[in-house]
């Protein structure tokens, strides 16, 4: 009887990578009908014209790196870093801010390293931090939200994208902003007095993360990832709130609630932190990169200089997961802890 | 090291062991002063001028320091160097001198001149270790303007502002606008940038290395035409 040798791992997972990508651009969509829903056509734009630089760019670096062009782009995960830069910039950003994000992303932060899965720190994220240390400007305009002024149409969406010096937008503080900015009422006051607040945080804003939120359980029904490292975020960053809630005063950092559904922190929880490549991959260790990472957001949002920090968080946590592995690594089956034989 | 060969000198200090992307040292002032082209000249004159003055008196004294003492002494001809260049500045470029701070004084310290004093200086004679510093100091520098070029460009979209602070008021007009209207990307101005683009300069040099040797060995392979039997020892050229 002839014997094949087949080495392990005998049970092979359903997902290739880009079934994988695919279904993560799925899980968008929710968030990007919302976002588009409140903001107006200025999401989808980006989105358009992100994907399509996006798409240019990986296949000039892998006709630079001779490889197969093809393949790679057949992978998704250019259309995915796209995406998600696209949700995180403001809606009706100019054409060369789009397009030097994502250059940055595809050529620096993912091809210089050495392509899908060698990237240390997430493209999208590090495009995004780029953009926002280098044009501060145009990286906090974000638009009122429907309910607060005009939306505006298809047409002045393309115009503010591809013929920024005619465009003249209106822009307002966000939530994040004006929870920084506050120094002298009380939450409930602030809540009473701007209009920029909703039931639970931002107007518009709770519905965005309601909705990623979404489309990432979506994700972890289908087991794109476990649960670990968007959960212990979501814990950690809402246990900080509560212990520096402060009973709502002027000094108070915003409640739980307004910091779960603010910014990007659905987002954040459940389309950065869970990227496989650049977040720890033991099970503990998902859990102490989650956790340190929800930390470092209330930190920054509410002592640091920018309103919102998930992609800092994000960047530094990717410098740290290395380290984080080295000391979480699971005990070896037949083994003791230390390593040593039973 | 009695014969010294300065078509040597200069590849070595410009191309083939350039301090600044060969050797990698000096990369603090590289990083830090690197925002602007003037900055840049300012910091890449004042170095030449350290090391041409350095090698020239370590040459000078090298038979009457002992070795165990060498490298305090060297140190303390760079400072006494430095020192001097940092009053000429004073005295002719004071803008210049307030701008680049700490780092004037900081040439002290750069790898590049102890390297060359230690390395190349305290071997040869006068002449040669003078010619050394001035080509080393050159290398340096060209990086350096060269990198402060690229990083003005793309932050601020204007070449050569501002050098009226190292070259008299005429020097005021010789500001040139590239893109008008230019929304300053100031990754590019900023530390991280210089790394970046230290990084693409170092690539871009390996290329051409690559490129050249490629050429070299496709011209040593090729065949000669018409030729058959030579005799020669060596290699045909």
């Amino acid at each position: 009887m002839a014997l094949l040798r087949v080495t392990s791992p005998h049970a092979h997972g359903p997902m290739s990578t880009p079934r994988v990508m695919q279904n993560v651009l799925l899980a968008t969509v929710p968030g990007i009908v919302v976002l588009t829903h409140f903001f107006g056509f200025g999401t989808l734009v980006n989105l358009l014209w992100a994907c399509l630089v996006a798409l240019v760019c990986e296949a000039a670096a892998l006709k630079l790196r001779r490889r197969p062009i093809g393949f790679y782009l057949k992978d998704c995960s250019a259309l995915v870093t796209a995406t998600l830069l696209a949700i995180a910039l403001p809606p009706y950003s100019p054409w060369w801010l789009i397009a030097v994000g994502i250059a940055c992303a595809i050529l620096l932060a993912k091809h210089l390293y050495g392509g899908l899965g060698y990237n240390p720190f997430n493209p999208a994220m590090a495009g995004y931090v780029i953009l926002l240390i280098s044009f501060p400007l145009q990286m906090t305009a974000w638009t009122p939200p429907r309910g607060l002024g005009q939306t505006p149409g298809l047409v002045e969406a393309l115009q503010a994208c591809f013929w920024p010096s005619s465009y003249d937008g209106v822009t307002m503080a966000t939530p994040l902003d004006l929870m920084k900015q506050n120094s002298s009422l009380l939450v409930a006051d602030l809540w009473a007095q701007t209009p920029q607040f909703g039931r639970w945080a931002g107007l518009g804003w709770e519905w965005v993360n309601l909705a990623f939120l979404a489309g990432g359980a979506w994700l972890l029904y289908l087991r794109v990832f476990s649960w670990h490292a968007p959960l212990a975020m979501l814990a950690s960053l809402g246990l900080f709130a509560a212990v520096f809630y402060d009973g709502g005063s002027s000094a108070s950092g915003g409640s739980p609630l307004f910091h779960l559904l603010s910014g990007a922190t659905m987002f954040g929880a459940f389309f950065i932190v869970t990227d496989p490549v650049t977040s720890a991959v033991s099970v503990r260790g998902r859990l102490v990169y989650g956790a340190m990472i929800g930390a470092l957001v209330y930190i920054i949002r509410v002592r640091g200089n920018y309103p919102d920090a998930v992609a800092f968080a994000v960047l530094i946590m990717n410098f740290a997961a290395p380290l984080i592995d080295n000391y979480t690594q699971p005990r070896t089956y037949g083994r003791r802890r230390d390593g040593s034989e039973q | 090291m009695t014969d010294v060969s300065y078509r040597e000198l200069s590849l070595n200090g410009l191309w083939k062991n350039n301090p600044a992307i060969v050797q990698l040292l000096g990369l603090c002032p590289l990083l830090a002063v690197t925002g602007s082209v003037v900055n840049a000249t300012g910091l890449a004159a004042a170095t030449t001028l350290v090391l041409v003055c350095s090698n020239t008196a370590v040459s000078l004294v090298r038979n009457i320091v002992s070795d165990a003492i060498r490298l305090p002494a060297f140190v303390m001809i760079i400072a006494a160097a430095v020192s001097c260049i940092e009053l000429l500045m004073q005295a002719f470029a004071y803008e210049l001198y307030e701008i680049l701070g700490i780092f004037l004084p900081l040439i002290t310290t750069n790898c590049v001149i102890l390297g060359r004093a230690d390395g190349f200086a305290s071997r040869n004679g006068v002449v040669p270790a003078a010619y050394d510093g001035f080509v080393m100091g050159a290398g340096f520098g060209l990086v350096l303007v060269f990198l402060g070029a690229i990083r003005e460009l793309l932050g601020t979209g204007a070449l050569f502002a501002n050098m009226d602070l190292l070259f008299g008021p005429d020097a005021a007009q010789w500001k040139i606008t590239v893109i008008d209207d230019y929304p300053n990307f100031l990754l590019a101005i900023l530390p991280p940038g210089a790394f970046i683009f230290t990084g693409l300069i170092i690539a871009g040099k390996n290329l051409v290395d690559a490129r050249i040797k490629r050429r070299r060995d496709a011209l040593k392979a090729a065949p000669v035409k018409g030729a058959k039997r030579v005799r020669v020892t060596g290699h045909i050229s």
